[in-house]
């Protein structure tokens, strides 16, 4: 078996693990590092829920293998949350009802994570933009869209 | 969902990397993996060695030539959407990249590895088109270029070799008075184009003088549209030119696939085109 010793840096922690080449970013999230939260769907791209950011810029982490992440800095939804306090993207989900099941959720927070660090005043398209790659069954997504907003202008320091 | 066992190379030059390409049997390059990435997952694709571009140096990057810019193979999508020097060059690049898949896919996504994929509704291989692109292959002999009216064979079979690998694809540019648009349909935001159309103008004093049109999504490989681009020339810049080449687009070849019968194609196609050239012209600075 082709493995290689894989060392990535995630939510400010290093993590090492010799793995196989063909394990994928978010195998390596899941089950070397242990780090649950981000999801899996499809694992091909499509449903947006393993969104981690890498380097601070959002990537899908079943379209990467881990040996491909070796060295850099990954954020994932554990990385968010301050001590004890939600991040605002995910007060804002609370507070709109942006989750039912919660398995998008994940993607849907750290895709805007991304996006808001990009553009802290976005309006109603924008959001709908930015979350066009991640997919929810159980919200129809206006609590998302409503979180979003909200999340936006918290984050801008706005009530 | 899982890729099936592959030996993983990481060369760190062109030559190593053709050296690999030339010693391995069922080898595939792996650029930004937002196709190949799947394929493996799915395990539509197993082969026995994953070449990684990402870590061979001198393959990123945007510089302008003379005649226009040239971009290196493994330049991404959200990079080529945010330098505005290529913006200034060829503005239709950044407007068909908003189609390009999402910007969580647009992070790692490549210039070269979308048009050496050649998913028939892609829509950068279109751009190339439109913007008559060279494109420079490596290989064990050497390099050579290919022209992208040359590169599309057949099927998502581009006019490159086993041993070859696509390096950097120089675009030419047009007069800075040219207007351009990238029109596509789809069902849902980001997904594959059932039908893409792109296009570039051209006018002096009211008349076209130059026209590109490329369609992408209605055949096997995209192409340029040759007949609306001969209609074209001469004729006033007018809505009623629009309408009528926009009869001869609705007749392209179109395939039919489980979702949508080639006679829909056929006439996305001349709602696209219409659409691309009316946007188009309204961006064109006449230049007289």
């Amino acid at each position: 078996m082709d493995k290689r010793d894989v060392s990535l840096t995630v939510n400010g922690r290093v993590y090492s693990a010799r793995v196989e080449t063909r394990v994928h970013l978010a195998d390596f999230l899941r089950i070397e590092a242990g780090l649950t939260g981000t999801h899996l769907g499809c694992e091909h791209g499509v449903c947006g829920a393993c969104t981690v950011l890498l380097d601070g810029e959002a990537v899908r982490s079943c379209l990467m293998l881990a040996v491909q992440a070796n060295n850099r800095s990954v954020t994932t939804v554990e990385g968010l949350a301050g001590d004890g306090d939600l991040h605002p993207i995910q007060q804002a989900f609370r507070d709109n009802h942006g989750l039912q099941c919660g398995f998008c959720t994940p993607g849907m927070v750290m895709s805007l994570a991304a996006y808001l660090d990009e553009d802290p005043d976005p309006d109603e398209a924008g959001i709908r933009e930015a979350i066009s790659g991640n997919i929810c069954r159980c919200t129809g997504y206006q609590g998302i869209v409503a979180a979003g907003i909200q999340a936006a202008a918290a984050l801008r320091g706005e009530e | 969902m899982k890729p099936g066992p592959f030996t993983y190379h990481d060369p760190s030059t062109v030559d190593e990397l053709v050296a690999l390409l030339a010693s391995l049997e069922d080898a595939k390059l792996l650029a930004g993996g937002q196709s190949l990435m799947p394929m493996l997952n799915l395990r539509l694709a197993q082969p026995d060695h994953v070449i990684d571009l990402n870590t061979v140096t001198g393959l990123e990057g945007i510089e302008r030539t003379a005649t226009g810019v040239r971009v290196g193979a493994m330049t991404r999508q959200a990079t080529l959407m945010s330098d505005d020097d290529l913006t200034a060059v060829m503005p239709v690049m950044k407007e068909a990249l908003h189609w390009v898949g999402h910007f969580q896919t647009r992070s790692r996504g490549t210039i070269g590895g979308s048009i050496s994929h050649l998913d028939p509704a892609a829509e950068l291989p279109a751009v190339a088109l439109l913007h008559d692109a060279i494109l420079t292959l490596e290989g064990p002999d050497g390099s050579r270029t290919v022209p992208i009216a040359e590169w599309p064979i057949a099927y998502m079979i581009p006019n490159l070799a086993e041993d070859e690998v696509l390096t950097s694809i120089e675009f030419s540019g047009w007069p800075a008075t040219h207007g351009y648009a990238f029109e596509e349909f789809a069902r849902r935001y980001g997904d594959f184009a059932i039908v893409a159309v792109g296009c570039l103008l051209a006018v002096e004093d009211g008349l076209i003088v130059r026209a590109a049109v490329a369609i992408a999504g209605s055949q096997p490989t995209p192409s340029r549209l040759a007949d609306v681009e001969k209609a074209l020339v001469g004729q006033p810049a007018t809505a009623e030119t629009f309408q009528d080449v926009a009869q001869i687009a609705k007749v392209v070849e179109a395939m039919s696939d489980s979702y949508v019968n080639g006679a829909y194609r056929q006439r996305l196609a001349g709602v696209l085109v219409e659409r691309a050239l009316t946007r188009a012209a309204a961006r064109t600075r006449d230049a007289n």
